[in-house]
């Protein structure tokens, strides 16, 4: 059993109802903040801040377009960060629902590494060294509930739901979406639980919006490096 | 709302102007794109591309305050081009009616001005009537004299170049947009408007509205599923508020307040009922004294009777041709004349038009309630910035109220829902429920009273009875509001026990034996229950999203207003995939129909005697496309804003609005034209703040995402003054001074205005000294002017004159 996000970019307002609930369901602090000269705030995700939507302002073929990207862990389904954790007390995929869970026993695990593993650019370490990101509302999920940020989406933005119902739904919608924005995609559908969909170049909306393939070679480089230094088992460790 | 939240999703074309619908009613867009996901299109006109702008297929820039420009040139196009329905027209509204010769437009004034007192003679405007004393019409509108040939000619002056040289938008998105949203004339479209106070916050604001009105009516647009004027109310129970009397002007379900020249409770109906002579028309107006009779009924209970004229001369009267809105209020306050203000669940410090004036104000009071759910700006106002606690004299009372969800009640939505609500926790420490402080307050002012003094019969004999166990009771206060049978009576036809609820308006009587507190609302709560906590969410057989059993709806469950207009005359629907209701041949199927009569053609095409015009609440049975009812004119006309600029309208020689208010106190300062504040200046909300962002500034999550007020403006405005992005600047009108931090962004650009470059500058109004404890974020309505619409008072704070400057 494996579930999925969709996240339909066309249909977002950025709202952002969905950072506030995500906020809300982790009862994760707010961050000082201060306006930078733009409505997107924070800045970035952070150990606090799992759930983000990013707002830019991009002229395509001389048309003004105000691009919002919720960002979010992926949720890989074979995820570089666990792989190169290797530590299943510290990164497991759930096996109920998919969810790329972080316990708090990352702290012990290499932080910088983990970072530099993820394609996507979203775990981040806090003070104590921890790592933290989105969960997938994973006890949400698991008690029949959708993720906050679904939850609040009023206008069908964020979708979650059954794998196979989440591939289902993008390819209609792609479909659908063409018909105005032709360049419209569905990105990484193969390799995350985590589906968006664009109506331009990914690269528009968030440099880390699509897996850089120079991306999966430094994952590749971290995984070998883990390869030649065994007995790593944080577990063995702590007990 | 004439039509509903959900009933967005049946449009064929959502315009969006006046309003950001995408971030101050972000719940809406489940329906906007839900119709654009079934083809319609959605259209964004607003001075700055917006998070509604960037969902929309059609964006359009515009300078703030000309919209009448752009929906009048709207208007030329769709008689122009012949899109508007005809047939529609000719019968439903009164495009057919010949107005007197006494009516005349020259220069930008309608006849019967008097620039001595800023107002009109509007019985220039009268129709003509025929000999029965109904209005004469010529159903082929080709009179030269019938108000579609005298709409035509009025707006025949708005053409697209000239528009664009008011507007500054550019000819060719003038030309999509009228296209665009004129194709919903055709039989069976459907357009739909959703604004808010970027239309109403205008010294020609009604006018704003009513110019769109009058497209929606052209191009057959009211009264059917996806059409509509919907007005997006900006709290949750606005409407509600509204409802009952939240305006001076206005008693319960829109009832008049009484003039001083109002001397008896006959005279008063007199003044105030309509009377038409046309057997065709409902004139549901003519019902007035059953309803104002039944209000003062339920105000005194048995102490109102025919022989005191039900207690009509314990309420206040306001003199004639005085105002008492807001802006007067504090104009009073300002001057020295009022002494005590309760601020209930507001911050005019930060929300009022001219904050600063209004602040000043509050020194003169003796004392001031703040009840709210926080300390705010207005209750903190004298150790504000600027102040000198040790010589101001004003006493404040904090009164802590009960949130939202710590209290029963029913919320009634920009839809007309009303919707009943169950407590959730417990009001939090000595808060209370606003029922509750005000029924503790209505009975100690009672005992004072009892002590004697002068003109004590309205507060003695003003019936208070809606606690329960010492609590107040909402069901108590909501049957109230409903209504009942004083006596056992027998009315049209059916028999009622003294005691019992009234079922719906149709019963209310004038005679003493029925009470309601609001005749709109009778039919809420009746024998049959709570209507508004309904929660049933199946559709009616129609099926476009009535949902008529889930909540309650005024008036009478109607979901559409003016839903016979839906139909042809021979009560066929419009639009046959989307019907609000239809004629059976006996009887009407769908929506509560507005009226239950028969349509207005028999079956073989017959006029029948039996129907009546499909408008019900217009005195004549038909919408108005002339308004003679409007302080500024009958039709809408392009006026500069107070302050703006250019050096002229370039569409009249009427400059500004002629009938609009100005102040005159030393803090009332308007500059027009001067070079000292040369950008257009306008003021919005933002999704992440609530108005003036008492409650949200409270929160760290949304005070996370929108930490500081800020100016967004153009990259060529910010090159000019060398303003970098993220910057702090300050902006400066000549009222007052807002420091802020400079967004400088693509979507705002400068407009190309009669032949010059036009900057403007957008703030929100969300902040105030007190949060964020840097102290340094404050209200943008520091800026603002005092002066307004003309028919409602509401300040013009969507275009003024304003400067920025690198600090």
């Amino acid at each position: 059993m494996s579930k999925s996000f969709f996240i339909d970019t066309t249909l977002c307002t950025a709202c952002r109802g969905c950072q506030v609930a995500c906020k809300q369901w982790h009862a994760l602090p707010a961050e000082e903040t201060e306006n930078r000269g733009t409505y997107q705030n924070p800045a970035d995700l952070s150990f606090d801040t799992y759930k983000l939507v990013r707002m830019r302002e991009q002229v395509i073929d001389g048309k003004l377009r105000w691009l919002f990207f919720p960002d979010q862990c992926r949720h890989c389904l074979e995820g570089p960060c666990q792989d190169v954790a290797g530590e299943p007390s510290a990164i497991y995929t759930s096996e109920s629902t998919g969810a790329v869970i972080y316990t708090a026993n990352t702290r012990q695990l290499d932080a910088a590494e983990i970072i530099e593993a993820c394609p996507y650019n979203i775990p981040r370490k806090g003070a104590d060294g921890t790592l933290a990101k989105c969960d997938m509302c994973n006890d949400r999920v698991e008690n029949g509930l959708q993720p906050a940020c679904v939850k609040v989406c009023p206008t069908g933005a964020m979708n979650f739901g059954e794998r196979d119902d989440m591939l289902a739904l993008a390819q209609s919608r792609l479909t659908e979406v063409k018909k105005k924005f032709p360049k419209a995609m569905i990105l990484d559908p193969d390799d995350v639980r985590t589906i968006y969909m664009v109506g331009f170049e990914p690269n528009l909306y968030h440099e880390s919006a699509v897996a850089s393939a120079a991306h999966f070679g430094i994952t590749r480089q971290a995984a070998l490096r883990r390869m030649f230094r065994p007995f790593r088992n944080i577990a063995s460790q702590l007990s | 709302m004439t039509n509903h939240w959900i009933d967005i999703k049946n449009s064929d074309c959502i315009l969006i102007m006046g309003s950001n619908a995408a971030e101050n009613h972000p719940i809406s867009f489940k329906y906007v794109t839900e119709a654009q996901q079934k083809g319609a299109q959605l259209i964004s006109v607003d001075p700055r591309f917006t998070r509604t702008s960037a969902k929309a297929d059609i964006y359009a820039p515009m300078r703030s305050g000309t919209d009448i420009a752009i929906l009048g040139g709207m208007l030329k196009y769709i008689i122009d081009n012949k899109l508007y329905f005809e047939e529609y027209v000719a019968n439903y509204t009164n495009a057919a009616f010949i107005v007197g010769k006494d009516f005349k437009f020259k220069d930008g004034l309608f006849s019967g001005y008097d620039p001595k007192t800023k107002t009109y003679d509007k019985s220039k405007w009268a129709f003509e009537m025929d000999k029965n004393g109904v209005p004469k019409m010529d159903r082929s509108l080709k009179h030269s004299r019938c108000v579609f040939q005298l709409l035509k000619k009025h707006y025949s002056r708005y053409n697209t170049k000239l528009v664009s040289e008011i507007s500054g938008t550019p000819e060719a998105l003038l030309l999509e947009i009228y296209k665009t949203y004129g194709a919903t004339g055709a039989k069976g479209k459907a357009g739909t408007i959703m604004y808010a106070m970027g239309w109403t916050q205008h010294t020609v604001g009604t006018q704003n509205i009513r110019t769109m009105a009058m497209i929606q009516l052209l191009l057959g647009n009211m009264g059917v599923a996806g059409g509509g004027v919907n007005a997006l109310r900006g709290e949750s129970n606005v409407q509600g508020s509204t409802d009952h009397c939240l305006l001076w002007h206005i008693w319960p379900g829109y009832l008049k307040t009484p003039r001083a020249s109002n001397v008896s409770l006959e005279a008063y109906n007199k003044k105030w009922t309509p009377k038409s002579n046309d057997p065709l028309s409902a004139n549901w107006w003519q019902n007035y004294p059953k309803y104002s009779v039944s209000m003062l009924k339920s105000f005194f209970g048995e102490r109102a009777a025919a022989n005191n004229d039900f207690g009509y001369d314990w309420l206040p009267k306001v003199d004639d041709g005085k105002h008492y809105s807001w802006l007067d209020l504090f104009d009073e306050m300002y001057k020295g004349t009022i002494k005590g203000f309760f601020a209930w669940g507001q911050n005019p410090a930060c929300s009022g038009a001219h904050a600063g004036k209004n602040r000043e104000a509050m020194k003169n009071l003796d004392w001031m309630v703040n009840v709210n759910i926080f300390d705010n700006e207005t209750g903190s106002f004298w150790r504000g910035p600027g102040m000198r606690p040790s010589s101001i004299k004003t006493e404040v009372f904090f009164l802590p109220a009960a949130v939202s969800v710590e209290k029963e009640g029913s919320i009634t939505n920009s839809g007309r829902w009303m919707q009943w609500r169950y407590q959730g926790p417990k009001p939090l420490g000595n808060s209370l429920p606003d029922g509750q402080i005000i029924m503790e307050l209505g009975e100690r002012i009672k005992t004072e009273y009892a002590k004697g003094g002068e003109f004590v019969e309205p507060i003695l004999n003003l019936k208070w009875d809606y606690l329960t166990n010492r609590e107040y009771d909402p069901h108590k206060v909501a049957k109230e509001i409903n209504g009942y049978f004083l006596k056992d009576v027998t009315v049209r036809g059916k028999s009622f026990k003294k005691g019992t609820l009234v079922p719906s308006f149709a019963y209310l009587l004038a005679d003493g034996s029925t009470s309601s507190g609001n005749w709109l609302y009778c039919n809420s709560y009746t024998e049959k229950g709570n209507m508004a906590a309904r929660r049933s969410q199946k559709d009616a057989v129609t099926g476009i999203g009535l949902y008529p059993q889930f909540s309650w709806c005024w008036p009478v469950n109607r979901r559409i207003i003016y839903n016979r207009a839906s139909v042809d005359l021979k009560g066929k629907p419009w639009d046959r995939k989307d019907p609000v209701i239809y004629w059976t041949g006996d009887k009407w199927i769908g929506d509560v129909p507005d009226g239950g009569w028969p349509p207005l053609l028999t079956e073989d095409g017959k006029p029948n005697p039996k129907s009546k015009h499909a408008f019900i609440m217009r005195k004549h049975g038909h919408a108005q496309i002339f308004g003679p009812g409007r302080a500024d004119g009958p039709f809408p006309e392009h006026y500069e804003p107070m302050e703006c600029p250019v050096e002229k309208n370039y569409m009249s020689a009427t400059y500004t609005n002629p009938t609009a208010p100005t102040y005159g106190t030393k803090a009332d300062i308007y500059k027009t034209c001067d070079p000292r504040y040369p950008y257009v200046g306008t003021t919005y909300r933002v999704v992440e703040h609530w108005q003036t962002g008492v409650m949200t500034r409270n929160q760290p999550w949304l005070l996370e995402m929108q930490p500081q007020v800020f100016v967004e403006i153009s990259e060529q405005l910010a090159r000019l003054k060398s303003i970098k992005n993220g910057e702090r600047v300050l902006a400066t009108s000549a009222r007052g001074k807002l420091e802020c931090t400079a967004i400088v962004t693509k979507r705002m650009q400068p407009l190309q205005v009669a032949g010059t470059t036009i900057h403007q500058v957008g703030f929100p109004w969300c902040y105030g000294w007190r949060l964020p404890v840097t102290g340094k974020e404050e209200s943008a309505n520091l800026l603002t002017p005092s002066t307004g619409d003309p028919n409602t008072r509401i300040p013009e704070t969507k275009a003024f004159m304003v400067n920025v400057i690198k600090l």
